[in-house]
């Protein structure tokens, strides 16, 4: 087994101080990307690739694929609008419209707690399959495994996909320049606050829904208006600011928004006000950010207004060549503030 | 929105604009149904006094009216 | 939720700055108590509108931020015991004790949930008769009297497998401190608007009188914070030093008569340490000797506790504003909130958190 030197790391890095895993690293934030940069992909050495967009592309035999992998993890597993199934299959459908591919092919592998109950492994398995045929993809090989009940609770489900890419488009979060229009398909935080409203010791009740949706035929809508999409997101964990920070930190631009123009719903942003949480840091499921060069902007948004899944699409913002890196926001007030990664798991806080 | 007692506390069903939950109002009892409250924890610990509040806005869209020419907005 | 836009506005928020310019003749520095205020004031960047001459000086508002090392070493031995569900609010987890937090202890296995009321941390108990539930009660005045109800709940029920540990502080007392405090340079205060709705503003005119400063009850959306500076600046300009109340439609005279009547009998007045601050007396509230039974610290013996703060963190000058975030040498860099030396940078009233995830753009290199 090999040891991991934390000496040649030359950042303060939080895993130096806390050698074990914690929850923050599942959490989609600087945590997780860090584990990935500072431990996988070294390990990895020469075998490993990543061009860390939602999916990897790659070339075989004269096709191009894309190629994506997430495991679904959530508790509850049914909350109010969908399932750890529905989020299964939109998930990885998801990451590989995210490069622009038609997504195609998905293998699913389960991990099953002994003693579920085997009505509750029916009811994922029916949303899988249902999720599936709405998105247009086929469910192909997948595999089962049992842990017994001391570890993890319930069912676990991770997919796999591939998707096939047109020779000509190039998608990814290292493409933004200075000047492209930032914007994103509807409105925010829906998911995040739906489970939420659920967990043990935070229920309330709300009539928010999460938003788990396919996105490959709005973004199969925006790729045939010809305009010029640059990067795709979609924003699930750490919400847009994750998206949008990623997007910032590869290309190298910085992004400004204005607060103002977020279309955030008045359920999100009031249990959001609740339990001290950013709704741009909260998980959407069904949504996705969109770079696109200016000149195209207005067709492909008229493409996603014209789309069901994309109806209430919206102007957020711009990338600037100011601040590359970083993602800033213009308050109401005029004021300025910083959007940052989120750092691990999201605490719900006192006031 | 419901009042109700539970276990011999004054607890509502209070509406946060879409959010429902579970406050206690034991510390402001002669909240009515309708009413707004400041709640901290899961407490309400303060009513909101609407004419105040409304005065409060009324004084805000009087300031600097006079030194004007045309009002605002 | 009702009257958290209109207290937004844009436009009337640009009538108040207008009236606070015109007013303000000479530079004047004035302390928002609560870190609350400190955190809408960074968000809303209210400070950067603001004319040149006002400071805002961060106070110690941050009941997360000033709880003694002692407390959450203590925390984190009791959250260590078997069969102990330990109760905290969000923002306690991650605030470093001497080496650990609660999340790390969390990690090795024990049970630390996360609530958002000590109703919840009650509900456990009820539901768990075979674990010690145990509630992290801190907070000002504004979260005790949640705490006091819970306890009294507790012994009404006949719930005997719960236990609060307090760590209590008060707002009156921590403003005298800061005045007697030689380096002094705070001229004014924006008092706590939701402490004033629970305390009712009684304690604060022998302050003003004694201090000769002017102190107004300030709310927590843009124009509440905004009408506080502004009256705060017409008393400066004028000479006077007042209680005023720009808080009125929840904030009356007599504050909350039952919560008062409720805290006189559950918690008793003690002496308290803040961390980064020191011992200030009479500052705090522990449980009362009628309810002493559910106080954690008496049930639980947790040993001698040895403390380590870093030697890097200034978290006590900031929290007593005599040094802004950014200019401590470790802000951005040996203490991030991923790497948090102190409190102020962990909680999210912190002045330090604020600073760094709202302004770090102006005031730091942007590293990868």
């Amino acid at each position: 087994m090999t040891t991991v030197d934390f000496s040649a790391w030359s950042c303060p890095v939080p895993l130096r101080d806390t050698p074990a895993v914690v929850m923050g690293h599942g959490g989609g934030g600087a945590m997780s990307a860090e584990l990935v940069e500072q431990l996988f992909l070294p390990a990895f050495g020469a075998a490993g690739a990543a061009e860390l967009g939602d999916s990897a592309v790659v070339e075989a035999g004269g096709a191009r694929l894309a190629f994506s992998t997430d495991s679904y993890v959530v508790k509850p597993m049914f909350f109010p609008g969908g399932s750890i199934g529905d989020l299964a299959v939109n998930g990885t459908v998801n990451d590989l419209a995210m490069s622009g591919a038609t997504p195609l092919f998905l293998s699913t592998a389960f991990i099953l707690q002994e003693g579920t109950d085997l009505a509750v492994v029916g009811r994922i398995a029916q949303a899988m399959g249902l999720a599936a045929a709405a998105a247009g993809v086929r469910l192909v090989t997948g595999d089962t495994k049992v842990v017994d009940s001391a570890s993890g609770d319930g069912v676990f489900v991770n997919t796999a996909g591939i998707g096939l890419l047109a020779p000509d488009v190039e998608i990814g979060p290292r493409r933004a320049r200075p000047g492209d229009v930032v914007l994103v398909s509807g409105d925010i935080g829906a998911h995040g606050i739906a489970v939420l409203s659920c967990r043990e010791g935070l229920t309330f009740g709300t009539s928010v829904l999460s938003d788990t949706a396919p996105l490959a035929g709005l973004v199969a809508a925006m790729l045939r208006t010809g305009g010029d999409v640059r990067a795709l997101r979609d924003p699930t964990r750490g919400g847009v600011a994750a998206s949008l920070n990623e997007i910032a930190r590869a290309s190298k631009v910085g992004v400004s928004l204005v607060e103002r123009d977020l279309p955030v719903p008045v359920a999100v942003r009031d249990a959001c006000s609740l339990l001290g949480l950013d709704p741009l840091q909260v998980a959407n499921e069904g949504k996705l950010v969109a770079v696109v060069a200016a000149e195209s902007a207005d067709e492909v948004l008229a493409a996603m207004r014209s789309h069901p899944l994309g109806a209430g699409a919206t102007v957020i913002g711009e990338c600037v060549a100011e601040h590359p890196g970083t993602v800033v926001a213009r308050t109401a007030l005029g004021g300025n503030r910083v959007i940052s990664l989120p750092i691990g798991e999201q605490l719900p806080r006192i006031c | 929105m419901s009042i109700a007692e539970r276990d011999g506390t004054l607890m509502a069903d209070v509406d946060f604009g879409g959010v429902r939950k579970d406050v206690c109002l034991q510390y402001v009892p002669d909240a009515a149904v309708g009413e707004y409250v400041v709640v901290h924890v899961g407490f309400a610990i303060q009513r909101l006094d609407e004419d105040s509040a409304k005065q409060t806005l009324a004084n805000f869209e009087q300031l600097g009216i006079l030194e004007e020419e045309f009002g605002a907005k | 939720m009702k009257y958290l836009d209109e207290f937004s506005d844009p436009v009337l928020a640009r009538r108040l700055l207008d009236q606070i310019h015109a007013a303000t003749t000479k530079p004047w520095a004035m302390m928002e108590v609560c870190g609350g205020q400190t955190h809408s004031i960074i968000r809303h960047g209210i400070d950067q509108l603001l004319p040149e001459g006002i400071e805002l000086i961060h106070g110690p508002g941050c009941p997360v931020c000033v709880t003694p090392l002692e407390t959450i070493d203590k925390a984190l031995a009791i959250a260590a015991q078997p069969g102990v569900i330990f109760c905290s609010f969000g923002d306690m987890l991650r605030v470093p004790g001497s080496g650990r937090d609660l999340f790390t202890v969390k990690s090795a296995g024990a049970d630390v949930r996360v609530v958002y009321s000590p109703l919840d941390a009650l509900e456990l108990a009820r539901q768990h008769p075979d674990r010690e539930v145990v509630f992290f009660g801190i907070g000002f005045e504004t979260t005790a009297p949640a705490n006091a109800m819970t306890v009294h709940q507790a012994r009404r029920l006949g719930i005997r497998n719960f236990s609060l540990l307090v760590s209590h502080v008060l707002v009156p007392p921590a403003i005298a401190a800061i005045m007697e405090s030689p380096s002094c340079r705070v001229q004014a205060f924006l008092a706590a608007g939701h402490v004033c709705s629970v305390m009712g503003t009684a304690q604060y005119p022998a302050l003003a009188a004694k201090y000769r400063v002017p102190i107004v009850v300030t709310g927590f959306e843009p124009l509440d914070i905004l009408e506080g500076i502004r009256q705060t600046v017409v008393q400066l300009e004028a000479g006077r030093h007042e209680v005023t109340n720009a808080y009125p439609r929840v904030v009356p005279a007599e504050g909350n008569v039952p919560a008062r009547a409720m805290l006189e009998d559950v918690f008793e007045v003690a002496d308290r340490t803040w961390r980064g601050i020191g011992t200030i007396p009479a500052s705090g509230w522990r449980l009362s000797a009628r309810y002493r039974e559910f106080d954690a610290e008496e049930r639980f013996a947790v040993g001698e506790i040895r403390t380590d703060e870093s030697p890097l963190c200034r978290a006590g000058e900031v929290l007593q504003g005599h040094i802004k975030p950014h200019e401590c040498a470790a802000f951005g860099k040996e203490c991030t909130p991923r790497n948090p030396l102190g409190a102020t940078m962990v909680s999210a009233e912190g002045a330090c958190a604020a600073y760094y995830a709202y302004r770090r753009l102006d005031l730091v290199e942007v590293g990868t």
